[in-house]
């Protein structure tokens, strides 16, 4: 396996750990199935709350250091009162989110010390889809720009390289890249 | 029947095996469903080559000795390359002996192998059926709608022999860009799902890439080397072909004559091929993988004092269109035919010995099945080094295995 002894960068992320958890998943794959939760609850307007406490793993339920909770509206132009930011930009901060912690991890698993990375992001949305404007046009992102700014100890290609496989190992990626089935049901 | 070792599969590698054995008076018998070369005679299309120079198509004791050393063999040279060589090492293959079972011998030591001629028993078998005995097919939630004609590369033939209309070819390793290429050339309009691929140019500073891959050692890299051997043995098949041209056919050439690269294909539903997104990712990865590789041949050229090349060259990136389509109405009629060149995995449906994994593949060190004493296999990808799934990969890992698998015997206590 990889020399991670003798790896000098630090980027604050435990690489043995994840290997190791690699390995024994492999070994016992039952261990792997995780569920994510989240709750949310209905406030006024278009503003509302969401909680997330645990989550499943490891074959047991497990609760999250503290409770965190996030608010979502809809911004002043919707004619709304924009206490939050809107759901679709917490899909972009989630796709980044995911993206950079991915960067750190690879970054550390080949031994490059980050300095500074950032990202920016912007989605394009023609929104006569959601406002059921033209039935061409679907609901969602047309597409997605992502642009990273990093500051490492590492060539252009191997920072390349870096962003190319954090998308590759991105559950958020994957999830927008390709489909899922998901079920909405009234309890 | 009784003999010391069963060989099964009558390929390059069974009969690298078989050479071995014969050198160390190890009594055995190649069983081969067909005649030797099998898959090669039945499981091919027509226009296929090797990816491998001729004078990289090496066996233990034989090698080439045509008067192209450049060229790229046809599949009647292949069978007639092997079947030279079962000659000439005078392999005592039985023909017409399907295995319809392979299961330890109760009680002791060994192997009872079941076929259609017969029943042998024996101290050790090696598997050399091969890694491409059958077509993966992806679990895509619904197939393909009716009227809508889906071959696996193993029924794909040739282009005439498809319907009128679009088609639609699911993977772009080597089988996918060839079978792609060949398509679109006879008019009909190719679009080509494109997920994690390995490129490479046929040519690399004036010679073939895969005299790169030999002389830096690439091909020689052993398994218990490299960092994560279960990926590399995933790793899909060098977007290469073999051809007079020495052309290279990597997706900005397909992209040239007209094939629509997709993403890869995701799930059909609704009788819509729904298409990952992620077809930058795919193509700016290979990009990158084949840098590390071409940085890694330079560096060993200026080392090794390498003078007989060309200078280094870099090729241009990958071209993607801005928005690839993410879905397509295959109930529409523009797509008449879908290919699968998603693959293959080994045929094990015979072997009723516990050393499959979850996935149907056999858990091995190296080729050793060591939770089976006396069982081996060979011509996997990567089985003991990167060269493995090769022609010429068979002589070092025949010679291993076979080392490995007389030492047993010596160390059975004689009944």
């Amino acid at each position: 396996m990889t020399a991670t002894s003798t790896a000098s960068a630090d980027n604050g992320v435990n690489v043995e750990a994840l290997l190791g958890a690699r390995q024994a998943l492999s070994q016992a794959p039952e261990g792997a199935q995780f569920k994510w939760r989240a709750s949310n609850e209905w406030l006024h307007g278009t503003h509302s709350r969401s909680s997330v406490e645990s989550y499943y793993g490891l074959g047991t339920d497990h609760d999250h250091r503290s409770a965190f909770s996030f608010e979502a509206d809809h911004p002043l132009v919707f004619g709304a009162e924009d206490n939050a930011a809107t759901p679709v930009e917490l899909v972009l901060v989630g796709l980044a989110s995911c993206l950079t912690a991915g960067v750190a991890a690879v970054a550390q698993n080949r031994d490059i010390q980050l300095r500074s990375v950032k990202a920016t992001l912007e989605g394009d949305m023609d929104i006569l889809g959601i406002l059921g404007g033209d039935p061409e046009v679907r609901n969602g992102f047309s597409g997605i720009r992502v642009a990273y700014d990093i500051d490492a100890d590492a060539t252009p290609d191997e920072v390349r390289a870096l962003v190319a496989q954090s998308q590759k190992r991105s559950a958020v990626y994957d999830i927008l890249t390709n489909p899922t089935n998901v079920t909405v049901e009234v309890r | 029947m009784r003999t010391t070792t069963v060989v099964i599969g009558a390929g390059h590698s069974g009969l690298a095996v078989s050479r071995f054995l014969t050198q160390r008076s190890i009594d055995h018998v190649v069983l081969e469903r067909g005649e030797v070369a099998w898959s090669w005679r039945t499981q091919r299309w027509d226009s296929l080559r090797l990816l491998t120079p001729n004078w990289q198509s090496r066996l233990p004791g034989f090698s080439y000795g045509g008067d192209d050393p450049d060229g790229y063999m046809t599949m009647p040279e292949v069978i007639e390359f092997i079947s030279g060589y079962a000659r000439l090492v005078d392999a005592p293959v039985l023909t017409g002996a399907a295995v319809a079972s392979v299961r330890r011998r109760a009680g002791r030591s060994g192997y009872v192998v079941d076929t259609e001629r017969g029943r042998w028993e024996c101290e050790a078998v090696v598997l050399a059926t091969g890694g491409f005995g059958l077509a993966k097919v992806p679990d895509l939630g619904e197939p393909p709608p009716a009227g809508i004609a889906a071959l696996s590369a193993f029924e794909y033939r040739n282009p005439v022999a498809l319907a009128p209309g679009g088609v639609l070819v699911v993977g772009a390793s080597a089988t996918g860009v060839q079978i792609a290429d060949e398509v679109q050339r006879s008019g009909r309009p190719v679009t080509l799902a494109v997920g994690e691929h390995v490129r490479m140019p046929r040519l690399y500073r004036g010679r073939d890439v895969l005299w790169w891959m030999e002389r830096s050692g690439l091909f020689d890299e052993r398994y218990d080397e490299v960092d994560d051997v279960v990926r590399v043995r995933r790793t899909p098949s060098p977007q290469l072909v073999g051809t007079p041209e020495r052309a290279t056919l990597d997706l900005n050439a397909l992209t040239g004559r007209g094939v629509r690269l997709v993403g890869r294909l995701s799930a059909i539903r609704d009788g819509r091929a729904l298409l990952s997104g992620s077809l930058p990712n795919k193509c700016e990865l290979a990009d990158l993988k084949l840098g590390r590789l071409l940085d890694a041949f330079d560096e060993w050229a200026a080392g090794a004092g390498v003078a007989d090349v060309g200078p280094p060259e870099r090729f241009e990136p990958t071209r993607v269109a801005p928005s690839p389509p993410l879905e397509l109405d295959l109930a529409r009629g523009e797509i008449g035919t879908v290919i699968w060149a998603t693959g293959f995995r080994p045929d094990y449906s015979w072997l009723h010995v516990g050393v499959l994994d979850r996935r149907g593949r056999i858990r091995h060190d190296g080729g050793v099945v060591a939770e089976s004493p006396g069982l081996y296999v060979i011509g996997l990808n990567f089985l003991r080094r990167r060269k493995s799934s090769f022609i010429h990969g068979a002589t070092d890992d025949a010679r291993d295995l076979v080392s490995h698998l007389a030492a047993y015997l010596d160390s059975l206590v004689p009944a």
